[in-house]
This record gives structure tokens, C-alpha cells and sequence, in this order.
């Protein structure tokens, strides 16, 4: 399915900028949050993992019913490494990338682990 | 147990300054009045784990180091580097941001904050066409329209608007609530928009369009029946509010710099703003997000004359975003080492910029692990700025406030601005030949 990419603060996002070595942070952060009507679309569960992609690359994240809709065809993930796979460093010559509105696709992507951030880093980086 | 009172809360850029905190046994026990963000800042001063010697990558992981070997290898790194990007800054205090250009200065680097990939978009608008600004404590006592744009302060900035816009009491809005109006303009129903008078959900990426119809409108022209997914009648309601208000206030954020137009959304609503005060009192605040955002903006300018992206190779300072800022510098390989203060780039950068800080040296001065320590080869673990030292921070008022140390910190911690003069007179001996 085709939507558009929001990332941004979440307030459980921003209490865990102290835990970044807990599992709190993946459980914060490494989420995707749908628009209720989307997931019945697409056929996704609370907790689901599911394939995000954009012209930057493909992060698996967790399935999570947005407390902020309707927002439909629009998804949510809270700024962070995993977020951060799939936005582009493109800034339109301002400094600023896009982090908001960005075109990617979901699907579902059941059988998919989301990685913590150390295995998160080891895999795109190498460290 | 101790008892501070009006502690400022170092998070966001509100900036609280009415936290009472319990302290016993060098433990938080309570952080009253503060937000959940807040009260988790506090509350991390209790973690076990906290990093208190610095860290060196070797080639079986981590050892530790001596402050004094630390301090060398940071000095050298930058010494030897042609380009280094210094990068961070928002979470520490000013005095610590100041020998920290001046560091920038001395090795002929980059000093960049996180202003670049949060507000920068709205300086650029600013110095395009000024910044029509109050402070928020006029906020409080005569406000009675509060806009909030592209921010959901329910999330992002927590107490923003019981302290100022939404609930309290002021000089000339002595009813609170009941004497003003929210209206709220974001993509999602946010949280902030569940407790707004009106609420317009514009369509992502035309925020432009919007406050074009609302310019548009109020200058006597005509729009179409539906622009940016809203109706016709809903936008000239909405506009009827700021019009007939008798002070109206713009919180923006970053819904609109980080969305596609970047400044020329900021550029425009502060012209919309221009306009409407045509009819009425009205003003504009960013809503700025870590705690001395705005601070590091002020003390660049002072020392260099521009408020972010500053390249001194050449000897000078020079200002150019897009060229000279961090996300360009990372991810066109422009920078040959990486150091940075109290930030985590490695989280927060596109992947793309993150993959070059992960190639070269970097250094980072951090109290905690986060993945820019666990890409970075050096850490170097400080006091924490606001708890553990004091110092002066920059409200998203542009508000100096004097922060309060309330706590000391472990044996062994320096505060960021020691560590950076140590790191300074270490790299002015290394170029003096010692």
C-alpha cells in the first residue's frame, strides 16, 4: 500500500532519550503507527511487523493503532534509527532533510524481526 | 532529603522553571511539577549504568581511558583533521556552546546544531522577512487566540500550553480558559488537536497551500471551494478567529520546516502574520525542541555572526546552508572527523549521512549510551548540564534563564565546558609544536 511517511517526537519517544540502552527504546521507537481504517486494509494487527520502504531503503518496524487518527494513507514513525533507515538526506539546499511527507509503501511482513538498535547498527554500518 | 525549588527543567525549550526536586542520598526521589519528559530526566539521574570513565575503541571493543589520553585523542583527531564537523550543542549549556566555537575556530572546522535539522528552515524565513515575536509570559497575560501549527505540544513540549496558551490565568485573560481559543493545523488529529476549539486537518505537504487561502482571503481575494483537503467555510472561519482576536499567537513546528517547502512554509506564515497585523495584535514563537536549541543559535551569532552551519576552514566564518550544513557535509563524504557534544546524530540522521560518521573519526561527549556513542571510537561521558552543572539556557522565547545545579556529579565527571577547554588548550599546545 502506498502512503505517506510521517516521522516525529512521541512523548514516549522523548522519555526514553535517557534509555537509549534499554529495550524501552526499541519498544518506543522501532514502531509504525496505522490509521485504524489502513490496517483493516491491509490486513495488519497490533504488533504485526510489518515492511516499511522508501526510495531510501526498508526498515521492519512494529504495527501499532494510531491514539492520533483518522489520518489515512498517512504513518507514523517516531524519529530514531529506524525511522532514519528510510529517510533520504536529500535537503532541497536548506540543511533540513524531509522528514515529513515522505512517499513509501507498507506491507506486512509477519514472519520479519525488528531489530534493536545495536543489531540495527551492526547491520547497516558494520559496528 | 533536599528540597530545590523553581529547579529549571532542562528538556525542551519551554523551559519550566517551577520544578520542585527531592533529592536524598544523591538520589531524585520526586520531580514535582514536572511532564513526563521532564520527570524522566530527572529521573535518569538515578540509572546504574551511567558511563563515568571514557571509552576508547580498540580492536576488541571498548576499554577504558583516562580523561587526560581522552582529552589528547580528541585534540589530535581534530589537529589532524583537514574538515572536522563539530556537531551537537542543543543540550548544553551556553558557556560550553561559547569555547566550543571558539574550539571550532582554532582547528578551522564546521560548528553545526541540531538547529540545522529542526528549525534552521525557520531562521532562514527569519532573516528573510523579520520575526514578529513576543516573549511567553505576554503569551500568558494577554493572548486569547493561540494557533499551534505543525507541533503537537502534547507530545513534544508538554506543559507549553498549561503554562502559556490553553489553560492559565492571566493579567488580561483572568477567566483562563474560558478567555481563550485554540485552533490546531496538522496532518493527524493529534492530541493537542483533541483538546482544541477547531481543528483543520490540512492534507501532508500542503501546508503552503493553506496559508496562501488564509492570505489569500484576508487580502480581499477568493479561493476555491476546498484547498489543502479543508473546506472554503472552515478556512474563513478559522480566519474570522484571527482576525477579530485581540491577541493572536502562531506556534509553529517543525510539521512545517521539515515538510516539503521547508522555509518558504515559515517564510509565508510569518507573512500571513505581517497581515494579520493589518487587523490585530499578532505574533509568532518556533516551538523549539531540546532545551538550548535557541541558545546555541544566540551564542553563534554573537561570536561568528550567523546563527548555524558555520564553516571556519578558510580562517573565517562562513554561512551557506545547504553547503555548509551537517547532513550535506556527511553525506557527500565532506568531512573528514566527527566530533560531537551532547547530541545523537546517529539516531536522529538519515541513514545516508550516518553511513560516512560511521567511516571516519569521531569523538563524542555523552552522559549516556546512545547509538552516537556506539558508532562513535572516543566517548567521553560529562556532567549533565542543568542538574549537575549550572549554566545559562536560551528559552524558545529567546528568554536567557540561569539553570541550577541541584546535584553534584560523580567523582571523576567534568562539566562539557571543562572538558572542551581541556580539549581547547590541548589542541592550541599540539599546534604550537609541544
Amino acid at each position: 500500500m502506498n502512503v505517506t511517511l510521517i516521522t516525529g517526537r512521541t512523548i514516549k519517544q522523548g522519555m526514553v532519550i535517557e534509555h537509549k540502552d534499554s529495550t524501552m527504546y526499541t519498544d518506543a521507537n522501532a514502531i509504525c503507527e496505522f490509521d485504524p481504517d489502513d490496517m483493516k486494509k491491509l490486513k495488519v494487527s497490533e504488533g504485526d511487523t510489518v515492511e516499511v520502504s522508501s526510495e531510501a531503503g526498508a526498515v521492519f518496524v512494529r504495527a501499532v493503532k494510531s491514539l492520533q487518527s483518522p489520518h489515512k494513507n498517512i504513518i507514523f514513525i517516531p524519529m530514531g534509527p529506524w525511522a532514519n533507515q528510510i529517510t533520504s538526506p536529500k535537503t532541497d539546499s536548506v540543511g533540513m532533510p524531509s522528514f515529513k511527507g515522505i512517499p513509501a509503501s507498507v506491507k506486512l511482513a509477519k514472519d520479519k524481526k525488528v531489530l534493536t538498535y545495536p543489531e540495527l547498527l551492526k547491520q547497516s554500518f558494520g559496528k | 532529603m533536599e528540597i530545590h525549588t523553581d529547579v529549571i527543567c532542562p528538556f525542551c525549550g519551554t523551559l519550566c522553571d517551577d520544578i520542585e526536586v527531592h533529592v536524598e542520598n544523591g538520589r531524585v526521589m520526586e520531580a514535582l511539577n514536572a511532564c513526563k519528559l521532564g520527570n524522566a530526566k530527572f529521573m535518569s539521574m538515578n540509572k546504574k549504568n551511567r558511563h563515568i570513565v571514557p571509552m576508547v575503541r580498540g580492536e576488541d571493543g571498548f576499554t577504558e581511558t583516562t580523561i587526560e589520553d581522552a582529552v589528547e585523542r580528541v585534540a589530535r583527531m581534530l589537529v589532524d583533521a583537514k574538515k572536522p564537523l563539530l556537531y551537537g550543542w542543543a543540550t548544553t549549556e551556553c558557556e560550553a556552546q561559547s569555547v566550543g566555537i571558539e574550539l571550532a575556530e582554532e582547528v578551522g572546522g564546521v560548528i553545526d546544531s541540531c538547529a540545522s535539522v529542526c528549525h534552521g528552515p525557520s531562521v532562514l524565513a527569519i532573516q528573510d522577512v523579520g520575526f514578529p515575536s513576543v516573549t511567553l509570559g505576554e503569551v500568558k497575560n494577554r493572548a486569547d487566540l493561540d494557533i499551534y501549527w505543525g507541533s503537537n505540544p502534547m507530545h513534544a513540549h508538554p506543559r507549553h500550553m498549561s503554562r502559556y496558551s490553553r489553560y492559565p490565568r492571566g493579567y488580561f485573560r483572568e477567566r483562563g480558559q474560558q478567555d481563550r481559543t485554540v485552533i490546531v493545523i496538522d496532518v493527524r488529529r493529534t492530541d493537542t488537536a483533541g483538546i482544541a476549539d477547531k481543528f483543520l486537518q490540512v492534507s501532508p505537504g500542503d501546508d503552503y497551500e493553506l496559508v496562501n487561502a488564509f492570505r489569500t482571503l484576508l487580502n480581499g481575494g477568493d479561493i476555491p471551494d476546498e484547498v489543502a483537503g479543508i473546506a472554503k467555510k472552515d478556512i474563513a472561519s478559522a480566519l474570522e478567529l484571527m482576525k477579530t482576536c485581540q491577541f493572536g499567537m502562531l506556534f509553529f513546528g517543525v510539521g512545517l520546516t521539515m515538510s516539503p517547502g521547508k522555509h518558504r512554509n515559515i517564510d509565508n506564515a510569518i507573512s500571513l502574520v505581517v497581515d494579520l497585523n493589518k487587523y490585530t495584535k499578532f505574533n509568532l514563537i518556533p516551538m523549539r525542541g531540546h532545551y538550548n536549541v535557541t541558545g546555541f543559535s544566540e551564542v553563534l551569532t554573537w561570536q561568528s555572526g550567523f546563527p548555524f552551519g558555520v564553516d571556519y576552514t578558510r580562517g573565517y566564518p562562513q554561512y551557506n546552508p545547504g553547503e555548509t550544513t551537517s547532513v550535506e557535509l556527511l553525506s557527500r563524504g565532506e568531512v573528514d572527523a566527527v566530533f560531537v557534544v551532547g547530541s545523537d546524530p546517529a539516531a536522529n540522521f538519515p541513514k545516508k549521512a550516518v553511513e560516512h560518521l560511521a567511516k571516519i573519526p569521531s569523538a563524542v561527549i555523552e552522559p549516556h549510551e546512545t547509538p552516537t556513542t556506539y558508532l562513535c571510537d572516543l566517548n567521553i561521558p560529562s556532567a549533565i548540564a542543568g542538574i549537575e552543572v549550572e549554566g545559562t539556557a536560551y528559552r524558545m522565547d529567546n528568554v536567557p534563564i540561569r539553570m541550577r545545579k541541584i546535584m553534584d556529579a560523580p567523582a571523576g565527571l567534568y562539566s562539557d565546558r571543562e572538558i572542551l577547554e581541556m580539549i581547547l588548550l590541548k589542541v592550541r599546545e599540539i599546534k604550537n609544536g609541544a
